[in-house]
């Protein structure tokens, strides 16, 4: 096919009927005899109390917040990556490995900077 | 002899004459044609996911000392068929209060996004299904889905244990895709290229496991926790929250929660395969020039991972979630970034030079990083030993 994500589209619409093909099959020929009893919430045998959708307290806030700022990184590391073997470089490789170093340093930094306050401990 | 050498293309210049003549044209015969060999690709994955359920537990039982299924077909080969009929023919239970849409919907995302990932699996020099030239961006878009499904799962179910499961997965999710996307950046870095075609190709001469063995670790510690698997499997934690996240699901869609994380660790271990391994590529002839041999290569390659991370998994105990955390954000985030300066800095001063002197140096600087990641453990765990040792001040009274 000319255009690759074409091909990734028509990928992916199979890839998700595929999959619900035996779950229409299975609800055509599996018993339906539903009650109250078989469809209350798992608890492990004990009633359950109150809503399920409660307030958790999340303890991997900061993490979340520091996992963001190198997730968005790694975006921009693929392209250095690629431009450090590039066939007609403009500038010295070694050049550009430093450049992509001191970027990733300045990121380190900051994790540093997070573990140093204590952020990076489970509360 | 061409058949043998390229399969893939003889087939589609047949089945492109063959719609041709019927009258077709040429766009809609070259759509169906891709649509028939994706569903041809994806239905060979889905037999092998369901070979892959006796694998498991054949595997299973001679780790614990068992002898496994063996009663249905030659050493229990047709295990799986009588599992499916029994799962396929189950009630299929909604908890009270459920989101259905997004209940319902889970299951199908997490074999889906596994599909997913076979769109770019090259399984041979000439069968790969779309060779993209951001492909490792591709897995790791491909791969989040497969953690938003558990997600999604544990919401859903309006169960408290889910919930606690899908609230250990998300914890999972935003520690361990870090290290595994660094670890996809060192075979970047060594090939100039994204595309996982190009990536095997670059390993022509040396494999990158040669290259970076460090790399290679750390993208299979990865990403046997991107997969829930032990000792990363906090989101099932059978014994705590009893199963967690799908503890909910019953029949067919318990079936896909199952037969998706079955394949999900097989894709895993054949990427590896391909991007440290060298892919179809072996030490004999023929891997490049046969397209059954490379197959045979990929599968053997991934079967072999599949079953390390099994062995990983029935050999370790599940770690606590702060030591979970501590390893990847204390531990496996900075030496993935500390290797990645290094393969960095050795690439561009070596690249030019003969390549046994490039593979020594970027092996050595393997080494070195890995001893000095030793050392600093070392240094730590005598520290602390030493603190817990010392003499306590008596208790004032």
């Amino acid at each position: 096919m000319q255009n690759p994500w074409m091909y990734v589209g028509l990928f992916l619409l199979v890839g998700v009927v595929i999959p619900i093909a035996p779950i229409l099959f299975s609800a055509l020929i599996a018993p339906k005899k539903p009650n109250p009893i078989k469809q209350s919430t798992y608890e492990c045998g004990i009633e359950t109390v109150g809503e399920s959708w409660v307030q958790f307290k999340a303890q991997y806030y900061v993490f979340a917040l520091v996992f963001l700022v190198f997730d968005v990184e790694t975006v921009f590391l693929f392209p250095w990556a690629m431009a450090l073997n590039a066939q007609n470089p403009v500038v010295m490789p070694a050049f550009v490995a430093v450049e992509g170093i001191i970027f990733i340093l300045i990121l380190l930094a900051g994790l540093a900077f997070t573990w140093r306050k204590g952020m990076l401990e489970w509360v | 002899m061409e058949f043998w050498v390229d399969p893939i293309k003889v087939i589609f210049e047949w089945l492109m004459l063959t719609l041709t003549g019927w009258g077709l044209s040429g766009e809609l015969a070259v759509v169906i044609v891709d649509l028939l060999g994706i569903i041809a690709l994806i239905m060979g994955a889905m037999l092998l996911d369901i070979m892959l359920v006796w694998v498991e537990r054949k595997v299973v039982a001679r780790f614990q000392g068992r002898l496994g299924p063996n009663r249905v077909g030659p050493w229990g080969l047709f295990q799986p068929f009588p599992d499916i009929i029994k799962l396929i023919i189950k009630e299929d239970t909604t908890p009270v209060g459920a989101d259905k849409l997004v209940f319902n919907l889970a299951p199908i995302l997490s074999l889906a996004s596994v599909i997913f990932l076979w769109a770019v699996l090259p399984l041979a020099s000439t069968i790969v299904g779309v060779d993209l030239n951001v492909g490792l961006l591709y897995l790791v878009a491909a791969g989040a889905i497969g953690t938003l499904s558990i997600i999604m799962a544990g919401w859903s179910s309006n169960n408290k244990y889910a919930l606690l499961g899908a609230y250990r997965m998300v914890a999972n999710m935003v520690s361990y895709e870090i290290p595994m996307v660094v670890a996809l950046l060192i075979p970047t870095v060594l090939s100039g290229t994204m595309s996982l075609k190009g990536i095997t190709l670059a390993q022509s001469n040396v494999w990158f496991v040669v290259l970076s063995p460090l790399g290679a670790l750390l993208f299979l510690i990865a990403a046997i926790a991107e997969l829930g698997r032990s000792p990363f499997d906090l989101n099932e934690g059978e014994s705590e929250i009893v199963s967690g996240f799908h503890i909910e699901y019953s029949g067919m869609k318990f079936g896909l929660f199952y037969a998706g994380e079955l394949l999900h660790a097989f894709t895993f271990g054949a990427f590896i395969g391909v991007m440290f391994f060298g892919g179809w590529q072996w030490p004999l002839p023929w891997g490049e020039k046969y397209a059954l041999v490379g197959i045979f290569n990929v599968l053997a390659k991934g079967m072999f991972f599949y079953w390390v991370i099994m062995w990983i998994k029935y050999t370790v105990p599940r770690i606590r979630i702060d030591h979970m955390l501590a390893f990847n954000w204390k531990f496996l985030t900075p030496l993935a970034f500390v290797l990645l300066m290094v393969t960095a800095i050795v690439h561009a001063l070596f690249m030019n030079m003969a390549p046994w002197l490039y593979t020594l140096a970027m092996f050595l600087a393997n080494v070195l990083v890995g001893w000095v990641t030793l050392e600093i453990l070392r240094s730590n765990a005598r520290k602390q030993r030493v603190a817990v040792e010392a003499p306590q001040p008596v208790a004032q009274h």
